[in-house]
Formats: structure tokens, C-alpha cells, sequence
């Protein structure tokens, strides 16, 4: 019975000390982004590559389908009530506030953020973050920040994409195939969609984008310098990125409405 | 060099694109460009009803937007709603007879305020009160109003 | 040529000021570094209970031991990517334990370091690799990193294979390419970790001769770390045998090999059993085997 107790206090005071560990990493690499993107910004843009335009395919080609499916859905749940011209701004609210920042923000954690943390776990078990250090070059704004900073940078404009393509889809859907009034369709959607809407849809996506970044970084930078750990690493990114976007979409959503 | 050169055109053409949504659907969804001036003056019109009407909603004149709904609320003392609207100052020649309504764009669109030109030779200016008002109609009164009608006749 | 590791406590020296280390190494003395008490230990496992060792300026020294014994461990102590519980480690006069981090950068700026697998930069081809540290703290113009990067890319044999990345390159190559890096910023202090293991015999010659030739020729201070017997006694100077988490016998070489020590001979000639034991601890095989536990 104390060993239950014991190991999960020990546990409990792990965990605090990790999470806690984080937040000190995450002001080192803070502390180093301004520097990085003045004096190196070759180096961000790079990895705004790396992440960003890499990432692209896999968002358009998911958005053209979630766009598309919101149309099949709203229209046969607007078409009861003689609302199909309603069916744009149920998809655009729907893509601009919720989905478009979530579903990319995961996507991200799963095409950018593993390929961050195993490249970071990589250099680590290879000795080439080691390598850096003993040529007197510091790794955190060499190797971390401009991964960091690219996908910071990266994932609002891959949101945008996202939420424009999706609304390409619904378009497709309601207008070309479900024989929704263009006019309607568009009209409907200027008249709803405020500035705010949007707003929070890019306010979502900066959080997203320095939460997932800044998760999958300190996941390869603290990997366990083996083929074993690199793998677990780029696992544990994708989970914890997933939980702690949900998490800060509930908070911002409930703050903001 | 050839990979660097490869790179740095992938990250244009990604900034670009992501730039190009962003500014597609900050203009394209949006209705909040078609209104946009310089100067404007402000208004007040009292309504018994607004509906659902809601800040940031058009005024227009003629089915041109020349203005917008800055803020609604309620005065205690007379029981009505207040609207506060702004119009661009170009159109500073409105006559003060004119009356306000609140109108429904399509079926179920949403409602904006009509003006209507009176024929009076003095102008509205910044801070003056339209005085001839129609409230909102709403759909359940319309209803409300044919069913009576409809009955009534069926006893003549 | 003998070297010796220092009795313990025969060594005075002066606390270290703060001046110290704005300046120069100390070009004067005789040893470049000087290592005492070195006591450390990972979790509930002590690795060095009191290391003493010095090590000559202008020679090639080598640590060797069975595995495990914490020679590498010993390479990120010196290079202060580790810090010691006990002991000082002294470099050039300079007491390293009391740098802060940017007199640490400049220290290791005077370092060279061969990693196990060569530890190059993925992202980068050879030439950017050995260019690395030129550009990161040097303002050098592109033809001056130029001329310098073939220069050491030559000296290592591989000025034509400048374009390629290093997953195109062997083994061998890959270790020759970080030697280039190493050397590109003129270190006064190389060293080697584990430079030999996993080559074929043609690289490993390339190697061992390379090592030696930087040493002699370019005069820095050469620390190797291997367990390989054979290479190491055509390069060092001196070796030092660790194990037990002290130096177990320091010497040429030669002297290690006639050396008494059982230790000493076990490792030297490659005996299976011996004061490191065949057999890891494990309870009383008869007993084990014909078993009253498996009642």
C-alpha cells in the first residue's frame, strides 16, 4: 500500500518537474528567437520549408475533403429546413473558427512535428548536437529556434490554406454538385463572417503553431539518445501536441464567444 | 547551390499561398470591406422593434450602403431601442423628413436599416435623431396579422 | 619517453583567478592538462573515484581500458560537457570548472574533437560541414573559407568529395571529413573518440597516419580515446589504462606491454579471463544449476 502511495507521489513530482523542465526550455529558446530571426533568418527559412511548404500537399488535399464533407452534411441537415443556401456559412464558421486551425494543427504534429523530433533526436544520437557544442556553437539557437520559429511561422499561413481550400470544397460539393445558388452560397457567407470570426481563427493558429512547434522540438531535443527513444519521441510528440491543442482550442474558444 | 535555390523558391511559393488565403478570406467571406470612409458623421433613430438587428449591420439608401450600425441598446425611460449609426460624410445632403426602416435582406437574411429620402430642405448633421421610424417586421406578427385578416373576411 | 600519472597529493596549486582566464593559455608549462582527484559518477554507478593524469603538451596521449570504464566520459569531463562531483580539471593553467559560458565557448574554440561515428552535420555537404565553424565564428569572406576548407579537405585526402552529403560517405571517409572540421579552426588540443572502431584496415591505416602527422607536424596535443591495443601503440606517446575508475598504469606504449600488472596484461594481450573477470557476477553455478530455488 505505501509503495502504491510512494511511487505515485514520485510520479506526481516527475511529472511536475518535467512540465516544469519545459516551460524552462521554452523560455531558453524564446529568450534566443529575436537574435535568430534578425541575424539568421536563412536558417528560418529553411525550416519554413521544412515545415510549411512540405506540410502543403497533405493540407490541401485534406481540406478539399473536409470542405467537401461539411457540404454533404450541412446540406442534408439544411435541406430539411429549406436552408441550403445557409450551407456556406456553416462550412466557413465551421473551417475559419474549428476545424481549420484543429485539423491542421494535428496534421502538422503528424507530417511537421515527427519529422522535427526525430531530426532533433537524430543529430542528439548521432553526437552532432555534441559535435556543435565542443565547436563552441551553442545548439539552441543553431539547431532549435529556427525549427521553432518555422513552424511558428508556418502554421497560420497553413491554416489559411487549409480554411480556403475547405471552402473550395463545400464549394464544389453545394454549388456544382448539390446545385446550391452560387450567389447564395457566397452572399451568405460576406453577410455572416465578420473580421472576429477570422480573427479568432488566427489567433487559434499562432497558438497552435508555438504549441506544436514548440513541443515537437523539445521532444527531439530531450529524446533518449537511441533508435528506441528517437521513435518514442516522435510518438510522444504527435500525442502530446494533439492533447494540448484540443485543450488550448476549448480554452480560446470558450474565452473568445 | 541548386537545393538552396529549390528551397527558397518552395518557400515563396508557400508564403505566397498562404499569404493569398489569408487575404482571400479576410476579403472574400468577410462583408466588412463594402463600407469603408473617411469621415463619417453619426446618427440616432429610435425603434419600437429591431428584430435582429445587430451592430455592424448596413444602412443603406436606395439599396447603397452609405452607412453602418455602430451600437444598440435600450433607454429605460422611453421603452424603445436606440441605434446609433454612422454615414459617410459625402452624403451629407440626406433630408432631415427622411425615415428609417428596418428591412430583411431575402427571407432569412439578415436585417439592415432603409432610408427613405424625404422632402425637406434642412439636412441630417452629426448627432441628429431621425424622426420617423418603422420597426422591424417579424414573421410571427405578418403571420399573426393573415390569419386574422383571413378569418375576418371568411365572416363577411 | 615516459609520462606518469602524479601521486596523489604532491600537487600544490595556487586558487585560480579570475584573470586567468582572459588571457592565452599558458603557454609555458610543461603539462597542458592536469587532471586531480577527479571523482564522478552517473546515478548509483561511481565511475572515477579520484583520477589523477597528466597530459604533455606536443604528444599523443591515449586513454585506454575495457568498456565501461568511462574513457569517454572522461573526454566530456575535460571538454566540461560533463562537470565533475570532486577534483579540478586544469587546461593551460586555466581551472575550467570556474569559465563562465561564453569564456567556455572560447576555450573550446581552441579544441578539436573526433566523434565515435564522426558526428557530421546531416543537413550539410562535406564542404559546408568542414566549413561550419569557419562560418559561425569567423567573418572570414567566401573565398578565404574556400581556400581554407580545400586546404583541410586535402590534407585529409578528400578535396574531390566536397559536394557529396554525408550519408553518401563510408565509414572511413565520414571520420576524415570531421578530422578536416576538427582541424579547420587550428585547435591547439585534438581529440579522438574511439577513432578506430568499425574500420576497415585500409582506413584505419589512413587514420593512424593521419593522426600522427597532424600531431608532428602542425604540433597540437593529441588525446586519444580507443581500446584498440595494436593502433594505439603505433600513435601514442603515452598511455594511460583506466580502469576501476583510476589510472591503473601509465607508460609508453612498450612499457605498458612488458608491464607486471595481471590488469595490464590481461588488456595488452587479450585475455579472456583474468582480474576483469569472464564470468559477469551471478550466484554459484552448481548450485545455480542443480538448483534449490527450482523446488
Amino acid at each position: 500500500m505505501t509503495s502504491v502511495v510512494r511511487d505515485l507521489f514520485n510520479t506526481s513530482v516527475e511529472f511536475v518537474r518535467t512540465f516544469g523542465a519545459f516551460q524552462l526550455f521554452s523560455l531558453r529558446v524564446l529568450r534566443h528567437s529575436p537574435e535568430v530571426l534578425l541575424g539568421r533568418f536563412g536558417l528560418v527559412v529553411k525550416q519554413v520549408f521544412n515545415t510549411g511548404a512540405l506540410s502543403l500537399v497533405i493540407i490541401m488535399v485534406c481540406g478539399l475533403f473536409v470542405g467537401g464533407v461539411l457540404g454533404l452534411q450541412g446540406y442534408s441537415n439544411l435541406a430539411r429546413f429549406n436552408a441550403e443556401d445557409s450551407i456556406g456559412v456553416f462550412a466557413a464558421f465551421g473551417l475559419i473558427k474549428e476545424l481549420g486551425p484543429v485539423i491542421t494543427a494535428l496534421l502538422f504534429a503528424g507530417r511537421a512535428g515527427t519529422a522535427l523530433a526525430s531530426e532533433i533526436g537524430l543529430m542528439k544520437a548521432t553526437d552532432q548536437l555534441s559535435a556543435m557544442e565542443m565547436m563552441a556553437v551553442n545548439p539552441v539557437p543553431r539547431v532549435l529556434v529556427p525549427r521553432f520559429l518555422g513552424g511558428v511561422i508556418a502554421m497560420p499561413l497553413l491554416v489559411a490554406v487549409f480554411s480556403m481550400i475547405g471552402l473550395f470544397g463545400t464549394h464544389l460539393v453545394a454549388v456544382e454538385l448539390l446545385s446550391v445558388d452560387v450567389g447564395a452560397f457566397w452572399q451568405q457567407i460576406q453577410i455572416t463572417v465578420d473580421m472576429e470570426d477570422i480573427n479568432e481563427g488566427i489567433i487559434k493558429s499562432i497558438v497552435f503553431g508555438v504549441a506544436a512547434s514548440m513541443i515537437a522540438v523539445w521532444e527531439g531535443y530531450n529524446a533518449v539518445p537511441t533508435a528506441e527513444g528517437v521513435g518514442r519521441a516522435t510518438t510522444r510528440t504527435v500525442v502530446i501536441t494533439a492533447i494540448a491543442v484540443l485543450v488550448f482550442d476549448f480554452m480560446i474558444t470558450a474565452v473568445m464567444i | 547551390m541548386q537545393q538552396t535555390r529549390s528551397v527558397e523558391i518552395g518557400t515563396g511559393l508557400f508564403v505566397l499561398l498562404g499569404v493569398g488565403a489569408l487575404f482571400f478570406l479576410t476579403t472574400q467571406t468577410t462583408g466588412g470591406d463594402d463600407f469603408s470612409a473617411d469621415e463619417i458623421y453619426t446618427m440616432e433613430a429610435r425603434f419600437e422593434n429591431i428584430g435582429s438587428l445587430r451592430t455592424r449591420a448596413p444602412v443603406a439608401m436606395s439599396g447603397v450602403t452609405i452607412g453602418r450600425v455602430t451600437s444598440i441598446r435600450f433607454d429605460p425611460v422611453t421603452l424603445e431601442a436606440v441605434v446609433q449609426f454612422v454615414i459617410d460624410s459625402q452624403f451629407d445632403q440626406i433630408p432631415d423628413d427622411s425615415d428609417a426602416s428596418i428591412l430583411t435582406s431575402g427571407i432569412l437574411g439578415s436585417q439592415y436599416i432603409g432610408l427613405r429620402a424625404g422632402g425637406s430642405d434642412t439636412y441630417f448633421e452629426d448627432g441628429g435623431e431621425v424622426m420617423f421610424t418603422q420597426s422591424a417586421i417579424l414573421l410571427e406578427n405578418l403571420i399573426g396579422k393573415f390569419l386574422v385578416n383571413s378569418g375576418s373576411k371568411d365572416e363577411d | 619517453m615516459l609520462c606518469y600519472a602524479v601521486a596523489e597529493g604532491t600537487y600544490v596549486r595556487q586558487g585560480p583567478q579570475k584573470k586567468q582566464t582572459m588571457k592565452q593559455l599558458d603557454d609555458s608549462s610543461h603539462n597542458l592538462i592536469e587532471i586531480r582527484n577527479l571523482k564522478f559518477s552517473r546515478g548509483h554507478r561511481v565511475i572515477f573515484k579520484g583520477l589523477d593524469l597528466d597530459i604533455k603538451r606536443g604528444e599523443v596521449t591515449a586513454f585506454m581500458g575495457p568498456s565501461g570504464t568511462g574513457k569517454t566520459t572522461l573526454l566530456r569531463l575535460i571538454t566540461r560537457q560533463l562537470i565533475p562531483e570532486e577534483g579540478t580539471i586544469h587546461i593551460g593553467g586555466i581551472d575550467i570548472a570556474t569559465l563562465n559560458m561564453a569564456e567556455l565557448y572560447r576555450l573550446r574554440q581552441r579544441f578539436g574533437m573526433l566523434f565515435q561515428n564522426g558526428a557530421l552535420l546531416t543537413d550539410l555537404n562535406v564542404f559546408e560541414n568542414v566549413a561550419f565553424p569557419l562560418r559561425e565564428h569567423t567573418k572570414l569572406t567566401n573565398r578565404l573559407i574556400r581556400h581554407v576548407v580545400l586546404t583541410k579537405l586535402h590534407a585529409v585526402g578528400l578535396r574531390g568529395a566536397a559536394d557529396m552529403l554525408p550519408s553518401e560517405l563510408s565509414g572511413g571517409m565520414a571520420r576524415r571529413v570531421a578530422l578536416a572540421r576538427a582541424m579547420v579552426m587550428d585547435p591547439d588540443i585534438l581529440i579522438y573518440d574511439e577513432p578506430f572502431v568499425g574500420l576497415d584496415p585500409i582506413s584505419m591505416g589512413v587514420i593512424v597516419r593521419l593522426v600522427r602527422r597532424m600531431n608532428d607536424t602542425l604540433g597540437i596535443t593529441s588525446i586519444i580515446v580507443s581500446h584498440d591495443v595494436a593502433e594505439v601503440s603505433t600513435v601514442a606517446d603515452c598511455s594511460f589504462l583506466i580502469s576501476g575508475g583510476k589510472v591503473a598504469a601509465s607508460g609508453s606504449p612498450d612499457e605498458l606491454r612488458t608491464a607486471k600488472s595481471e590488469l595490464v596484461r590481461q588488456f595488452m594481450h587479450g585475455m579472456a579471463d583474468g582480474p576483469v573477470a569472464f564470468h559477469y557476477q551471478a550466484p554459484d553455478y552448481e548450485e545455480q544449476l542443480l538448483g534449490r530455488d527450482a523446488e
